[in-house]
């Protein structure tokens, strides 16, 4: 199998493994118990802690530990939208962030939060100017790194910037950035930072909420003092433990991984062009993640296509995979206004630090050869 | 030097089956669970395994079990899914949540903030023996309720609530029943049809398996709104990508934990438990039992010893190699004395003279010899220096 959905979730790496098995076997106190055990525990979650802020540039006060990309996203959200309630009651992001923030938003909908809208350019990203348009009593905006369909990088430094300026709180999601490019929170100057393990070499399960100090917040889940009261719930240490040399990993390999990925990818978007020469790239003017390339392959639809690259050894995905199933073309695509019929075709591919040049060119006659299959069928009436 | 863990109520070791359940798990599998290619396949029957071991172990059918990361979690989904889905149909007269003063502080810190959010509270007492008076449970259920919340078995002070009465009263009364179980679940038979509950919260790291993977039994066709929302995982009522290893654990050590239940291991358990409580009344002079001696899981041993700091008889008996707690290990770190001590009528130096010896699977005789003969010697030692007329130093 060749594994080009490094956006849905990257392979744990081994030296992660190794000391997640480790933890597992050696530490096995509750980070919160006095004695010497939990001591122990405590040490291993505060190193992991000060791996994730070197990681993001933050300090390690302000990393909240939580099960992953969407609790991240939900504890931030909710516990500033509700934290800042009194300022009024409404938030806004662009229909290009991802599925927990969508989610995050339909908790605080049913609570009677309104949920504004930002618009995203045919390019893939979010103007910043389009803040200044939105009602007085929003107080929190949602503004991702990169997306994880298309890899597009949104101008979150611009958009931190006008929020401030007019007192608002700044959400990034920056689950799909970090770990592959360089993530500095002071910045990006964004109020709320998310990262997830799983996304860069670490576990599952883990993952991290950067809060900035004296930034509103109420914690999602309440309970003891864990996380200094912004995270209930006794912490997963051998998740936190991965989580943290992951970033560790990340920190000292991703400036020259995102060199190589990147000229690998220009490599691969090049090739795929020879192969379907009308193929087109969301977002290719805009800058991207290293690693993404989204391209929708005319006459090809992405379910089929799916289907014969599966046939062929190869794992891609169409829109993100938490979509996959649904027939409906890419929210993401939509709101970069990419036509229907050619959103339905459209498939996602993305590299990892385990991808190879030879990967990416068996990658690329394995499209050449499925897309063609399709069409055929299709225009045989196979379809 | 002996290592006697004798902290579990704060958390259980990973035992071995879950540990090498997982290991696999932690490299291999990486494809998305939710997605469609060959690997997503196999993630999913590892949770849909997990999740017929954690049914089984409570008497419940697969589809209503939720996955959360943490007993917090599912003690918080429980208590604001149920208010908040009741939030949304307006007309509802049901607001008012009713829970023990000695409920975990996920459930009792839940509660408050709801109250602040406009659903009313009542705080149900303790007597000096550390369970909910059933009288006061009858007292407390109008027909505002909508939601008791009540423990199974206490986890500072061991003591086993009336659940199943509360559960009934709670019926009657047109309210649901929520029971936080995680200190019970693994350690007595449960069953959630007997018990009559409509929600029961448990954490994996708490009977075997690992941190990071917790479970909400969720009766079937009750109404729960997510905490965490924005995937279908879980049925749509908690989003996430799954943690397939934590999971597995969790499955794996819910299997082992009935299992180990219905051989007779809680007897074991109970009778060292059992020794280790009468050793120590018997052999340090001015201790009691903090909570009923009859109404407690026997694996929970919390003592009050008069004229001694329990955090400082904690750090003495970390240094014999014997683990233990004063209160809970959550509320370690904070400085008042022990909410559920402090609800039981103990007084403020009562509560901070207390500590937790909590057993589990791994302790035998071995480790009830040490304690015994460490413990009195420990308390001795601190008391003298406790004393006026002893002490040497300035």
């Amino acid at each position: 199998m060749i594994y080009f959905d490094h956006n849905a979730s990257t392979p744990v790496r081994p030296e992660v493994v190794e000391a997640m098995r480790e933890c597992l076997a050696d530490v096995s106190a509750n980070p919160s118990s006095l004695h010497r055990g939990g001591q122990r525990a405590r040490a291993v979650v505060e190193r992991a802690r000060e791996q994730v802020a070197a990681l993001l540039q933050a300090r390690p006060d302000d990393v909240v530990f939580t099960s992953g990309g969407t609790e991240g996203d939900h504890a931030g959200l909710i516990g500033a939208a509700w934290a800042l309630e009194s300022q009024g009651r409404r938030i806004a992001f662009a229909a290009l962030e991802h599925h927990a923030v969508h989610g995050a938003a339909e908790v605080l909908a049913r609570s009677g939060f309104e949920v504004g809208h930002l618009p995203v350019l045919a390019d893939g990203w979010v103007p910043p100017a389009a803040l200044d348009a939105l009602p007085a009593d929003t107080t929190v905006v949602a503004v991702m790194l990169a997306n994880n369909e298309t890899g597009v990088l949104q101008p979150v430094a611009e958009i931190a910037r006008r929020a401030h300026g007019r007192g608002l709180r700044l959400l990034c999601d920056a689950v799909q950035a970090a770990g592959k490019i360089p993530v500095d929170f002071e910045v990006l100057g964004a109020d709320y930072l998310v990262v997830s393990g799983h996304k860069f070499g670490g576990p599952k399960g883990a993952g991290a909420l950067i809060v900035r100090p004296g930034a509103p917040f109420e914690p999602l889940f309440r309970g003891s003092g864990h996380e200094r009261g912004r995270r209930g719930g006794t912490e997963n240490v051998p998740g936190i433990v991965g989580l943290g040399l992951a970033a560790e990993l990340a920190a000292r390999e991703q400036r020259a991984e995102a060199v190589r990925l990147l000229a690998l990818r220009e490599r691969f978007e090049r090739g795929l062009r020879e192969a379907v020469p009308d193929l087109v790239v969301h977002g290719a003017r805009a800058p991207r993640l290293p690693n993404t390339v989204n391209a929708s392959f005319p006459g090809a639809r992405s379910d089929h296509l799916l289907m014969a690259l599966d046939a062929r050894g190869i794992e891609v995905s169409a829109g993100a995979a938490c979509a996959s199933g649904a027939v409906e073309p890419s929210p993401v695509l939509a709101a970069m206004r990419v036509p229907r019929e050619l959103a339905v075709c459209a498939l996602r591919f993305s590299m990892g630090r385990t991808t190879t040049e030879a990967e990416a060119e068996q990658v690329v006659a394995a499209v050449g050869e499925a897309v063609r299959a399709v069409r055929a069928a299709s225009a045989g009436g196979g379809a | 030097m002996r290592e006697v863990y004798a902290d579990h109520a704060a958390t259980t070791r990973v035992v071995p089956e879950a540990l090498a359940a997982m290991v696999p798990l932690l490299g291999a599998a990486f494809g998305n669970a939710s997605s469609a290619h060959r690997r997503g396949e196999a993630a999913r029957e590892v949770v849909e395994q997990a999740r017929a071991s954690v049914a089984a172990l409570l008497g419940a059918l697969p589809e209503e079990i939720v996955f959360t990361a943490t007993g917090s979690e599912a003690n918080n989904l429980a208590l604001k899914g149920v208010l908040a889905g009741l939030d949304h149909g307006r007309a509802h007269g049901r607001r008012r949540l009713v829970v023990s003063a000695i409920e975990h502080p996920s459930v009792l810190e839940t509660a408050r903030h709801l109250e602040s959010r406009g659903f009313p509270l009542t705080v149900l007492p303790v007597g000096t023996d550390g369970v909910v008076d059933l009288e006061c449970v009858g007292r407390a259920l109008g027909d505002d309720v909508a939601l008791v919340s009540v423990m199974w078995v206490n986890n500072e002070v061991g003591t086993i609530q009336p659940v199943r009465e509360i559960a009934a009263l709670a019926h009657a009364a047109g309210a649901l029943f929520h029971c936080d179980a995680v200190q019970a679940a693994g350690r007595v038979p449960i069953s959630v049809g007997e018990l009559g509950a409509d929600l029961l919260s448990l954490a994996g790291h708490k009977l075997g398996g690992p941190p990071g993977a917790a479970a909400l039994y969720v009766r079937r066709r009750l109404r729960l709104v997510p905490l965490v929302h924005g995937g279908h995982q879980e049925r749509s009522r908690r989003a996430g990508t799954e943690d397939l290893a934590a999971l597995a654990g969790l499955g794996v050590a819910a299997g082992r934990a009935q299992r180990r239940l219905a051989a007779d291991e809680a007897a074991r358990l109970g009778a060292l438990g059992e020794r280790l409580r009468a050793g120590l009344l018997a052999a340090c002079p001015r201790a009691c039992l903090n909570g009923d001696a009859v109404r407690r899981v026997p694996v929970i041993v919390n003592l009050c010893f008069r004229g001694v700091d329990g955090e400082a008889l904690l750090h003495e008996l970390d240094r014999e190699g014997i683990s233990v707690s004063t209160g809970s290990a959550c509320s370690a770190a904070s400085p008042g004395p022990s909410h559920v001590l402090t609800a039981m009528g103990l007084p403020p130096a009562d509560a901070h003279a207390s500590v937790r010896f909590s057993l589990g699977e791994g302790n035998d005789e071995a480790d009830i010899d040490w304690i015994l003969e460490a413990t009195p010697a420990a308390v001795m030692r601190l008391r003298a220096m406790n004393d006026p007329g002893v002490r040497r130093s300035a």
